[in-house]
C-alpha cells in the first residue's frame, strides 16, 4: 500500500498497540462472564470494575455512575429517550441544538413522533450555542437540555459550564455528547453541572464498540436494554469486558497525555492552517478559530465541490472527509456548516482534516502541497470559478 | 465505491475547458444540490459536433459522466446526440452507485440545453429536442431515492 497520512480522526482513531495489549488475555485467557460465581469469572468482573473506576475518575465522577454501552449512538439514544420516558408527567419539551450529532437529532425527532416537543437551538457563525436564546427558551415543561460538548464537524468547543450552570438554576436535566472531547479536553461533572455524558472508545485510540453513559446519581432514568441484571440493572447484556478493558486502557493514555498531546496537535494543526490559509486563495475556515478541539480544521474552499476534492486526496494517500451532500449520502450538505450561514455552494466544498499527535510537519508539508494542486485543478475544471473569472474581468 | 472507468474519468477529464464563440452553450443544475455543469458545442454546417468542452462543478460522479457524455457525442450529427442519454451514459461508464445515477441525468441536460441554444440561434428545430429546464429541481433529483 502507498504512504497513509490519516487525518480523519474525529471519524475513528488507530486502537493503540498497548490498548489492544490490555485486551487480549480478556478474550483467550480471561473469558469468564462477569456475572457468573466462581472464582475464574472473579477476574473479569474486577477488570470491568477497574476499568469503570478509570473512567469515572477521568470525569471527577463516581464508578456507580458509569453505565458501559456499544457506543457514543447508543448513549445519546438512551439519555434521551429515558429521560423523556422517565420525566414525561413533568414535562415533554426539551432543548437541543441545531449542530447536533445525527444520534441526537434523529432521537429528538422521533420523540416529537411521540408527543414530546423539541425546541432547536440556533448558533452563530463560529458555530457556539446562544446562552440567551437558551434562557428564552426555557419553559416550565422543560425536562431536558442536550447540547454537545463540542462539534464533531467544526471541532467548535461549546459554553458547557454556563449551559450546566442555566440548566441547574432552573431545576433542569443537562445532557452532552462528549463524544469529540471524552478524553481530548478536560472534563469535570461536578464543575460543568453535568447530569448525563455520552462517550466512546473509538475515538480515543481504544476499540469500537463500546461507550458509556454517565448518569448523575439520583435521576431517575429507565433501563434501556431490557433483560439481565448487568449494569445496575439499567443496560442489560453480558458485558464487552475486552471491550470494556481496551476503554479504560486507552482512558489513562488520554487522560495521562492529554495536555501533551493537546499542545502537538494544536501547534501542527495551526501550521496547516496557516499555510493553507496563506497560500490557497478564496478559502475560509469553519468554527471558532480559538475555542476548538485542538486536533481539528475545517476549511471550506469557494467553487469547488468536496466529495471530488476528497477523492483526490485518497488517491494521494490522504484521509480526510466533507460535510458535502455527496459525501453525506443526501441531497444538502451538512446540517452544521448550514446552521452556521454557509451558502449551499461553499458548504458543498468543505474539507475536515482530524489530527493525531503523531503526524509529522512533513506530512502537513506534504498535504498543504497535495491540497493546493487539487483545488487548482478542480477550480479550473468549474463552471462558478469560470463565471467568478468573467465577472471579476468586467 | 466507483468503477474503474468512472475513476479514469474522473482522474483524467476528456474535453474540459471552453471554447470561444459557441454554437451552443448549456448550464444545468444548481449549487444547492452540489452539482452543475455545462457543456460548449462547436458544430459546423452539416451539424455535426465538430468539438465539445465541459466544465463541471460537483462529485466524482458528475466530473465523470460530463466527460463520458462529451465523448460520446463528439463527432457525432446533432441528432445522433439526441439519442446520448443519462442511461446511455450510465452504461458506458460501467453502472454508478444508485445514489449517484441522478448526476447522469445531469450530463443528458447539459448537453440537451447547449443543443437548445444552439437551436435557436440558428432558428432550427431538432426532433424530439424539448426547451432545458435551466435548473434542474429537487424533485427530479429525489425521484433517484
Amino acid at each position: 500500500m502507498k504512504q497513509l497520512i490519516y487525518l480523519d480522526n474525529a471519524a475513528t482513531t488507530q486502537t493503540r498497540p498497548e490498548v489492544v495489549e490490555a485486551m487480549l488475555p480478556y478474550f483467550t485467557e480471561y473469558y469468564g462472564n462477569p456475572s457468573s460465581v466462581y472464582e475464574f469469572s472473579g477476574i473479569s468482573k474486577k477488570a470491568v470494575s477497574g476499568a469503570r473506576e478509570t473512567i469515572a475518575n477521568a470525569l471527577g465522577a463516581k464508578a456507580n455512575e458509569i453505565y458501559f454501552t456499544a457506543g457514543g449512538s447508543e448513549s445519546d439514544n438512551w439519555a434521551l429517550i429515558a429521560t423523556a420516558e422517565a420525566y414525561a408527567n413533568k414535562g415533554k419539551h426539551i432543548i437541543t441544538s441545531k449542530i447536533e450529532h445525527h444520534a441526537v437529532l434523529h432521537t429528538c425527532e422521533y420523540l416529537e413522533k411521540q408527543g414530546f416537543e423539541v425546541t432547536y437551538l440556533n448558533v452563530d457563525e463560529n458555530g457556539v450555542i446562544k446562552l440567551e436564546e437558551l434562557k428564552k427558551a426555557i419553559r416550565p415543561d422543560t425536562i431536558l437540555i442536550s447540547i454537545m460538548f463540542a462539534n464533531n464537524e467544526i471541532g467548535t468547543i461549546e459554553p458547557i459550564k454556563e449551559i450546566g450552570e442555566i440548566a441547574k438554576k432552573h431545576g433542569i436535566l443537562f445532557h452532552t455528547d462528549a463524544v469529540q472531547s471524552f478524553g481530548h479536553v478536560p472534563i469535570n461533572v461536578d464543575e460543568y453541572h453535568i447530569d448525563m455524558l455520552s462517550a466512546s472508545a473509538h475515538k480515543i485510540n481504544g476499540p469500537k464498540g463500546i461507550g458509556f453513559l454517565y448518569i448523575r446519581s439520583g435521576i431517575k432514568s429507565r433501563s434501556f436494554v431490557h433483560g439481565g441484571a448487568q449494569e445496575r440493572k439499567r443496560r442489560a447484556g453480558t458485558e464487552n469486558v475486552p471491550g470494556i478493558v481496551g476503554f479504560g486502557k486507552a482512558t489513562e493514555l488520554a487522560v495521562a497525555g492529554m495536555e501533551e498531546r493537546a499542545k502537538k496537535e494544536s501547534e501542527l494543526r495551526n501550521y496547516l492552517m496557516d499555510r493553507v490559509m496563506a497560500e490557497v486563495p478564496f478559502t475560509r475556515i469553519n468554527g471558532h478559530r480559538k475555542n476548538r478541539l485542538s486536533n481539528n480544521v475545517n476549511f471550506a474552499f469557494q467553487f469547488i465541490e468536496g466529495e471530488s476534492l476528497l477523492i483526490m486526496l485518497d488517491m494521494k494517500g490522504i484521509c480526510g472527509s466533507s460535510g458535502s451532500a455527496c459525501t453525506s449520502g443526501s441531497l444538502d450538505p451538512s446540517h452544521v456548516l448550514l446552521s452556521i450561514g454557509l451558502p449551499h455552494e461553499i458548504a458543498h466544498g468543505s474539507l475536515r482534516l482530524t489530527l493525531d499527535e503523531r503526524n509529522t510537519k512533513e506530512e502537513m508539508d506534504y498535504v498543504v502541497e497535495s491540497i493546493k494542486e487539487i483545488v487548482e485543478k478542480l477550480r479550473s475544471m468549474s463552471p462558478l470559478y469560470e463565471d467568478y473569472i468573467r465577472h471579476q474581468a468586467k | 465505491m466507483y468503477t474503474e472507468k468512472v475513476m479514469d474519468h474522473f482522474e483524467h477529464p476528456r474535453n474540459v475547458g471552453e471554447i470561444d464563440n459557441p454554437s451552443g452553450m448549456g448550464t444545468v443544475g444548481n449549487a444547492k444540490c452540489g452539482d452543475i455543469m455545462r457543456i460548449y458545442l462547436d458544430i459546423d454546417e452539416n451539424q455535426i459536433i465538430r468539438d465539445v468542452k465541459f466544465k463541471t462543478f460537483g462529485c466524482g460522479a458528475a466530473v465523470a459522466t460530463s466527460s463520458m457524455a462529451t465523448e460520446m457525442v463528439k463527432g457525432k450529427t446533432v441528432q445522433e446526440a439526441m439519442a446520448v442519454t443519462n442511461m446511455a451514459v450510465c452504461e458506458a461508464l460501467d453502472g454508478l452507485p444508485p445514489v449517484k445515477v441522478h448526476c447522469s441525468l445531469l450530463a443528458e441536460e447539459a448537453i440537451h440545453a447547449a443543443l437548445w441554444d444552439y437551436a435557436k440561434k440558428n432558428g432550427l428545430e431538432i426532433e424530439g429536442l424539448k426547451k432545458p429546464k435551466s435548473d434542474i429541481g429537487e424533485e427530479e433529483v429525489e425521484e433517484e431515492y
